[in-house]
């Protein structure tokens, strides 16, 4: 009972604005420290591909951005469940917070993936069944945050909105299995990515980059967490301290 | 019975009101009143069960509307300020399509009766959109005419009505208290009812 | 259960009929872009069996996109939803009524008429019978799922728009497994296997599309 009364008590938005607040520091120097690392594995350390020669070190951000992206929108989907489930004002807040993070990293991993194919595949996009889907995802990100930007009221578009990631998550393992489907029977154009022996410094550093990544969602996301909370709750006596504290602040 | 305990009601940032209750019994009647935004419609939407409260609960014959869904709509007729007919259809298809909706049994002789009282005798047969809205609304309220279920909710039920049409809602109304009905209604005219215990609720 | 179905497909049946000009305009839009294709890319017989089943079922998304913002927007606005959300029903079945009528009058007549346009595109007889028998089975789905975005959009600004953004990258699957079966049928693949998947999605979609939709619509009715 206890442990259910303090996820209540921090899924309020006047008690998770000043924590989110304390927390972006720490993860926005962790990412700092992750990505310092894992370029310099990925630059410096990891081995010059025989075949593809330096230009494969773009997968140091594709790989890394591919995997945020996917994750981010899970994220969102167990917010939304969250949301829907308990009517808690916090989750479609962290829903809405995260979508242009997500968004940033769909677009980043097409964005890296043209510039990989050019002088891999020789053409800036191939319909592989990798890069399609993650144009499909791009899709969706861009489909929930239009439809949150629609609806005046925040209530209703936190839950119009966590009822479309509900749906996307749904329909995302059916897309991916059709698009994957489609692209082999239409013999699929794809190089295969660096199966055959991937180093293992290679590895860490996409994981490393990863971790970044991550960090720097979570950064972000509460930062802009923050802001919807402010401009949310403007009438609630907390944000009015709030503020009233920052001004202070800021005249002295 | 149908009981409101502690309400609040929250729309956009504005909370409307809060710590709302009122006890209603069979036989009565409960007038809404307040100024425009003063949250009657809120109010309205909560007791059909289509917005859920902030806070508090309501309840009917003892148990949460929530709790009962199906089993509370069968025993609620809900008149909203839109008439809820279609254009296309003429007033008896309307009057029958509504109670086929809703799970009623309603025959083509008792529609006619009803479209006759409300004084469209002659125009069952033309299509919606060739009426007036004063006519519009006519069809809309014929529904009550045969209406058997006990818990009418009406939001402004009087409105772009002439003088002898809104005495004749005032009878079907209290025909309705009499039987045992409840009832409760938002209205800026306020209209005698002749029978029934009639209560306010002001909100503000 | 099916008394509520039914009761709700033959009002909306009856409302679609007195608004004939609805179908038909969906329907001559479906001809119509299904046509513009041979002008934009040239004649060869070649070339056009190989686009056929591509073009007609995009096509057949866009001409469902017309009709989808109307689903639910006529009886929003009459007040008529609020009446379908008070029925002593779950909601769920009541848009699987209006699904299934709106399959009737935009699903239904695409896949008649498809076959005379495939003729269009020089497709054998075979690539015409999966071709129809493909859109008959897919574009239940498309109703169902397109019933999702109509109830989260409604009522919103530009809601035509934004619901093609929500349904048309949810449709993906329908189009390849659709599209393909006539692709498959006419390189001498046999189609069995994309019907077979596409007979599943919409299965599927038809059954729990209605569910989703209803909450959407509890939303928007709040």
């Amino acid at each position: 009972m206890k442990d259910r009364f303090n996820l209540y008590r921090f899924a309020s938005p006047a008690t998770f604005y000043p924590l989110a607040g304390a927390m972006i520091p720490y993860f926005a120097a962790i990412s700092v420290v992750f990505g310092l690392a894992g370029l310099y594995l990925g630059m410096l350390v990891a081995p010059t591909d025989f075949q593809q020669g330096e230009g494969y070190r773009i997968i140091f951000i594709h790989v890394p951005a591919s995997w945020m992206s996917m994750f981010i929108y899970l994220v969102m989907a167990f917010w939304a469940a969250i949301g829907l489930a308990f009517n808690t004002r916090l989750s479609g807040m962290m829903a809405q917070a995260l979508a242009p993070t997500g968004a940033l990293m769909a677009f980043l991993s097409l964005w890296t993936g043209a510039l990989w194919g050019k002088p891999m595949w020789g053409a800036w996009w191939v319909w592989d069944a990798r890069l399609t889907s993650e144009l499909i995802l791009l899709f969706l990100y861009i489909g929930y945050m239009a439809l949150t930007a629609a609806i005046d009221d925040a209530r209703r578009a936190d839950k119009a909105g966590g009822l479309l990631l509900l749906v996307g998550v749904v329909n995302i393992p059916i897309i991916y299995f059709s698009v994957k489907w489609w692209n082999t029977l239409h013999q699929g154009s794809s190089v295969n990515l660096n199966k055959s022996s991937m180093a293992e410094t290679m590895l860490w550093g996409m994981l490393l980059m990863a971790m970044c990544f991550w960090m720097y969602s979570i950064a972000v996301a509460f930062m802009r967490v923050r802001t919807i909370m402010l401009e949310r709750e403007r009438h609630t006596d907390w944000v009015k301290a709030e503020l009233a504290d920052k001004t202070a602040g800021d005249e002295k | 019975m149908l009981e409101a305990d502690n309400l609040e009601c929250v729309r956009g940032e504005r909370r409307l009101f809060a710590g709302l209750n009122f006890k209603l019994e069979a036989g009565e009647l409960l007038y809404l009143q307040g100024r425009n935004g003063s949250g009657k419609t809120s109010l309205l939407r909560m007791l059909i069960g289509l917005l859920p409260p902030e806070a508090g609960e309501i309840r009917w014959q003892g148990t949460s509307i929530k709790a009962q869904g199906d089993d509370f709509r069968a025993d609620l007729c809900y008149l909203g300020h839109l008439n809820a007919i279609k254009e296309e259809l003429t007033p008896l298809e309307n009057l029958l399509a509504a109670a086929r909706l809703a799970d009623e049994d309603l025959s083509e002789d008792d529609a006619l009766d009803a479209l006759e009282q409300v004084g469209l005798a002659g125009r069952e047969d033309l299509a919606c959109k060739y009426l007036s809205q004063g006519q519009k609304r006519r069809v809309a309220l014929a529904r009550l005419v045969k209406e058997k279920r006990p818990l009418w909710i009406l939001d402004e039920p009087f409105v772009a009505l002439d003088t002898a049409a809104v005495d004749w809602l005032a009878g079907i109304i209290s025909g309705h208290l009499q039987r045992g009905g409840l009832a409760v209604m938002t209205t800026h005219q306020l209209v005698n009812i002749p029978a029934g215990t009639v209560r306010e609720l002001r909100l503000s | 259960m099916f008394r509520i179905i039914t009761a709700v497909i033959g009002r909306d049946l009856k409302l679609a009929m007195r608004r004939q000009a609805d179908i038909v305009s969906a329907l001559f839009f479906f001809i119509i872009v299904v046509s513009l294709f041979p002008l934009g890319i040239g004649p060869e017989p070649d070339l056009l069996r190989k686009l056929a089943p591509g073009v007609l079922w995009v096509a057949a998304l866009l001409a469902t996109m017309l009709s989808l913002p109307r689903l639910f927007a006529d009886d929003h606005r009459d007040g008529t939803l609020e009446q379908l959300a008070l029925a002593p029903h779950p909601l769920g079945l009541v848009v699987t009524g209006k699904v299934i009528a709106h399959w009737l009058v935009s699903g239904l007549p695409l896949a008649l008429i498809a076959p005379v346009l495939g003729i269009q595109f020089d497709l054998s007889a075979d690539a015409l019978i999966v071709l129809t028998g493909a859109i008959l089975l897919g574009t239940p789905a498309l109703s169902g799922i397109g019933a999702i975005g109509a109830a989260l959009t409604l009522g919103l600004r530009g809601g035509g728009v934004l619901l093609s953004l929500l349904v048309l990258p949810l449709y993906i699957p329908v189009l390849i497994f659709g599209a393909g079966a006539v692709d498959a049928t006419v390189t001498g693949l046999g189609g069995e296997g994309h019907l077979s998947l596409l007979a599943a999605i919409t299965f599927a979609s038809v059954g729990f599309a209605p569910w989703a939709t209803a909450a959407a619509l509890k939303i928007a009715l709040e």
